[in-house]
Formats: C-alpha cells, sequence, structure tokens
C-alpha cells in the first residue's frame, strides 16, 4: 500500500494505492479518474522534469538555465544532477541548444535561457 | 521633457504583456521603463518548468516564457529602456527615470501603465525575534543567487513559509546539495500547489509542518546556528511548550509579496487596503485617470498565465484611452462577501463597451463543495460551482458587459460563496 496526494487539482485527493500487484493496481480516495491515471504513473514508473543552472563563458551573464528536454525517471534525478554540474556553456547559447546530449534514457539537457556573446 | 502616449513602468511579463496588446491595438508611440539590465522580471530567476499551460498549451520554464514575450516586443520594435529607474509619477502623468546613460530624464505620458510586480516580504514585517545574524534570506533573493548567480546561500536549512517560493527554493536548495531540514507553516493550510507539496517536499521526504512557526533564531560567529519553532494556537499565537529547536545555517523566509506600490503613491493613487494595490475599474484604470494598474503590482496571482492576460487587457484599454479618451457615466462597484475577500477590478465603468468583464478574486479559506455567484442587489445574474477553492487560487467570473451596462446608478455587484461544507 502507498499512500499518495494527487496533484491534478487543488482538491489533492488522498489515494490510497494497493501495488501489490502492479498488473492490478487498485486505487481508493480518488475523486476522479484522472487520480486513478496519476496513482498507476507513479508507483509504476514516476518521471520528473529537471531543471538547474550551468556557468556559461564569454557571456554578459554568469550562467544560463537548463531543464531536461523529457521527464527522467525519478530515482535517477540526482545522477542526472550530478552530471548537470560537469556542464560549462560558452557563449553564444540559444534556448533550445543541447548542452548534454542522453544524460540519461536518451534524455537531452537544453538551454532554457540566452547568453549572448560578448 | 520628452513626449509619449504610453509609459510602461517595468519590464517583467505584465508590461510586456500590456505592450504588445498595447501595439496590437494601434499605438506606436509606446516605451517600456525597465531597472534590471534584461527584460522579463522575476522569471528569469523561476528557471522551474510549469509556466504557460493556459497561453502556450505547454509546459515552460519561467526564462523560456519571458522569452516568448519578449519576441513578441521585438518583432514589433517596441521601445524599451533597461537599468532605468523610474523614481517618481505624478498625478499629471510626468514619468522621471534615471540611468547611465541619460541622468535624470522626464517623460509627459498621455497614459501610464504601472506594471512594477511585487517584493518579498522581509523579515521585519512578521517581526521574529532573535539574532540579527548573517544568513537570513527572503526565499526569492536566495532564487537569484542560486539560479543567476551560482551562489549557495548556506548548507543546512529551514524554510518558513509554504508558498510556492518556499516549496520551489526547498527542492531547488536539495538538488544543489543542501540539506532542508523543514517547512515552517503558520496555517494549517499551504498557499503553494499540491503538485509543488508533493515534488518539492514529498519528493525528498523534506518534512512540512502545519500550525507552526519560527519563535528564535540563535546565531554563533554571527552566523545563524539554529531556529526554534512552536505550533501555534487557533488565534496564530506560539504555543509556547511546544518549542523545538532545529539546527541549521540559513532561514528562508517566503512569507508572502508586497506589491510594489511607492509610485502609484506619489501619483496620488487610490490603494486598496485589502490587495495593497490600485484600486481599479474594469478598464485597469486607477483613481488617476490615464494611469493603469496590472499584474502582480495590482493583485498578487499565482499563474503568470494570468498575469499577461489581464496585462494585455489593460494594454488595450490604455490604448483605447490615448486615442478615443473613453468618458464613462459613473461606477458600480464590485464587492466580496462571505468568504470571498477581494474582487479586482473593485468598481465597473459604465460605457458604451459591452466587452465581457473578467471578475478576479480571492476567497479567505479552504471552501468545499461552493457556488461563487455575482448578485446584483441581491439577485443572482450569474454563478459557477467549485468542488473546492483555496486562498491560494485565485478564482476568475466572466460576466456579460450588456448586462452590466444596464445596472442603475446606486446598484451593486456582489459576488458571494455559497457554501456545502468547510473544511
Amino acid at each position: 500500500m502507498k499512500e499518495l496526494i494527487c496533484i491534478n487539482c487543488p482538491l489533492g485527493c488522498r489515494l490510497n494505492v494497493d501495488d501489490s500487484n502492479l498488473a492490478d493496481i487498485k486505487v481508493t480516495g480518488n475523486t476522479c479518474l484522472r487520480g486513478v491515471k496519476y496513482a498507476v504513473s507513479e508507483v509504476t514508473a514516476p518521471k520528473r522534469m529537471v531543471t538547474s543552472s550551468v556557468p556559461v563563458a564569454g557571456s554578459s551573464v554568469s550562467r544560463v538555465s537548463v531543464k531536461t528536454d523529457n521527464p527522467v525517471p525519478k530515482e535517477k534525478i540526482f545522477d542526472v544532477l550530478k552530471l548537470i554540474k560537469t556542464v560549462k556553456a560558452t557563449a553564444p547559447v540559444e534556448i533550445g541548444d543541447v548542452l548534454y546530449r542522453n544524460i540519461c534514457d536518451g534524455v537531452n539537457i537544453v538551454a532554457t535561457s540566452t547568453a549572448p556573446k560578448v | 521633457m520628452k513626449n509619449c502616449d504610453l509609459v510602461i513602468i517595468g519590464g517583467g511579463p505584465a508590461g510586456l504583456a500590456a505592450a504588445v496588446a498595447a501595439f496590437d491595438e494601434g499605438l506606436r508611440d509606446i516605451i517600456i521603463l525597465e531597472r534590471e539590465p534584461t527584460l522579463g522580471g522575476i522569471l528569469n530567476q523561476c528557471i522551474h518548468n510549469g509556466f504557460g499551460l493556459h497561453t502556450f498549451k505547454e509546459e515552460l520554464t519561467g526564462p523560456e516564457y519571458a522569452a516568448r514575450f519578449e519576441k513578441l516586443v521585438y518583432d514589433r520594435k517596441i521601445n524599451y529602456k533597461l537599468g532605468s529607474t523610474v523614481i517618481n509619477v505624478t498625478p499629471q502623468k510626468v514619468v522621471t527615470y534615471v540611468n547611465e546613460q541619460e541622468g535624470l530624464s522626464k517623460i509627459q505620458a498621455k497614459a501610464i501603465i504601472l506594471t512594477c510586480g511585487c517584493r518579498e516580504r522581509p523579515r521585519g514585517a512578521i517581526n521574529i525575534p532573535g539574532a540579527r545574524a548573517a544568513g537570513i534570506f527572503s526565499a526569492g533573493t536566495a532564487q537569484k543567487l542560486v539560479n543567476i548567480q551560482g551562489l549557495m546561500p548556506g548548507k543546512e536549512v529551514v524554510i518558513l513559509g509554504s508558498g510556492d517560493i518556499g516549496l520551489i527554493m526547498a527542492r531547488r536548495m536539495t538538488f544543489e546539495g543542501a540539506h532542508v531540514k523543514a517547512v515552517v507553516e503558520l496555517m494549517p493550510y499551504s498557499s503553494g500547489l499540491n503538485r509543488n507539496i508533493v515534488q518539492c517536499l514529498n519528493d525528498f521526504n523534506i518534512p512540512l509542518k502545519f500550525s507552526h512557526t519560527v519563535v528564535d533564531i540563535k546565531a554563533t560567529n554571527g552566523r545563524v546556528s539554529s531556529v526554534v519553532i512552536a505550533q501555534v494556537n487557533d488565534k496564530l499565537q506560539p504555543i509556547m511548550d511546544t518549542t523545538e529547536e532545529i539546527s541549521c545555517d540559513t532561514l528562508l523566509l517566503s512569507v508572502g509579496l508586497v506589491p510594489e506600490n511607492e509610485l502609484a503613491g506619489y501619483a496620488g493613487i487610490e490603494i486598496s487596503p485589502i490587495t495593497n494595490g490600485a484600486i481599479v475599474d474594469d478598464r485597469m484604470m486607477t483613481s488617476v485617470e490615464g494611469i493603469f494598474e496590472c499584474g502582480n503590482v495590482l493583485h498578487v496571482h499565482d499563474l503568470v498565465d494570468y498575469v499577461s492576460e489581464e496585462s494585455a487587457h489593460a494594454g488595450r484599454c490604455a490604448a483605447r484611452y490615448v486615442t478615443c479618451s473613453g468618458k464613462v457615466n459613473g461606477y458600480v462597484p464590485t464587492v466580496g462577501t462571505n468568504g470571498v475577500r477581494y474582487v479586482v477590478p473593485q468598481k465597473i465603468a459604465k460605457s458604451d463597451s459591452a466587452e465581457p468583464i473578467s471578475l478576479r478574486m480571492r476567497v479567505s479559506n479552504v471552501f468545499k463543495n461552493v457556488e461563487i455567484a455575482v448578485l446584483l442587489d441581491g439577485e443572482k445574474i450569474t454563478s459557477r460551482k467549485k468542488q473546492i477553492v483555496t486562498p491560494g487560487e485565485m478564482e476568475t467570473i466572466v460576466l456579460n458587459g450588456e448586462l452590466v451596462q444596464k445596472v442603475k446608478k446606486g446598484q451593486k455587484l456582489e459576488v458571494t460563496l455559497n457554501v456545502g461544507g468547510t473544511k
């Protein structure tokens, strides 16, 4: 059994999830079907977007912000962060530029802000 | 002195959306004055994602959302000045600003939109006793240090306040290797989104202590060494035999935002004691003719999408005011009752316009199974049912403009909650 708070709306339903049989997950406490869908994804393959910022050389700004271009498995967040810490960008950087290819499961780290060259 | 049709003070999300909408309404002589070295405002340091679901139907980070609007401004070649701080606005619409290139300059505007945003409520505003030590930051300051400058404010952190900025910073500090020991919330509920409670706290097993507050800050060698927290009673007063000391080197404060209305004050604009923003009509015009206000300086929004929407409306109305002055025949006041803490706009101008009117509001508590009803002299004219309303979520009701124009002198619009049950 797992207890979760549904994140789909402000109701924040307390979900009780019976995940003893992953082929037949039972959810109670939900108000609508979105709660079931959320609970199943959370107990089978929870994923998260990771955002951070990295240093950039040769620009008027000292850092650019970055994100994963797709969500990554929740348990890999800190592995991803460790690799993000190795990134050093060089200006110019545009939004969407890939700064680390395939950081995890085919997901890339892309810039979310610009760094003009000086 | 220079002249300008429309001066927009603040180049954050509100100012950008207002400028673009004013341009698209036909106005060309527009200038945005921004005190920071970049446009985009506070979005630049909000590097997490979740912005823009309403506006762009996709989840963007703050800088990406800002960049979309900046591009609209660049495409239209709308004038803007960076590093330019406005220091005065008069009721006659003279704007005084300073910057490195021009020194002190003045612009006579035909219309002004104030989009100055908010600042964070500091320690002094909530009177936390204890040491005056290093290591106490507002959450937004910490966010700027970490995200923009790459500096870590500390290693062991306690956060007071569970609004979204506090929650986001709990995760961000954790990502950068800090140990966030607790988030302490005075109220029995969080004003932050469930999604942030789950993904910023629960994901990392950070405890959230409701009905607690910080009652003392201790320091060693001038740096925070611990904070003392205590439970509060139903009058929100600390119960001193429930204290607990948490060792930490950093205290982040996420205890509310205050609209930055000093300029509005200089211009003699009437301020609402509830929102701390200007009192506006449905055109977002303040009590001083030709001066408009929108975005977080008017009232604190939870989603930037709503800021953009409201500000685009203000931009259109300001453009129309410049081109055809827009006389009105009196006002219909709007009031919130029975759990509706405030309604913006506070009054609706009676004019020939029959455009739909958005009433934005916040409630004073968590209510379940409610109907938000708009009453005209006690008679219901429109309503919306909601499973839940919370103080953290702004609600909107759209009124048929024609209906409002039929309202007679002396009548008022009341927005009220019909409650099924309280949490």
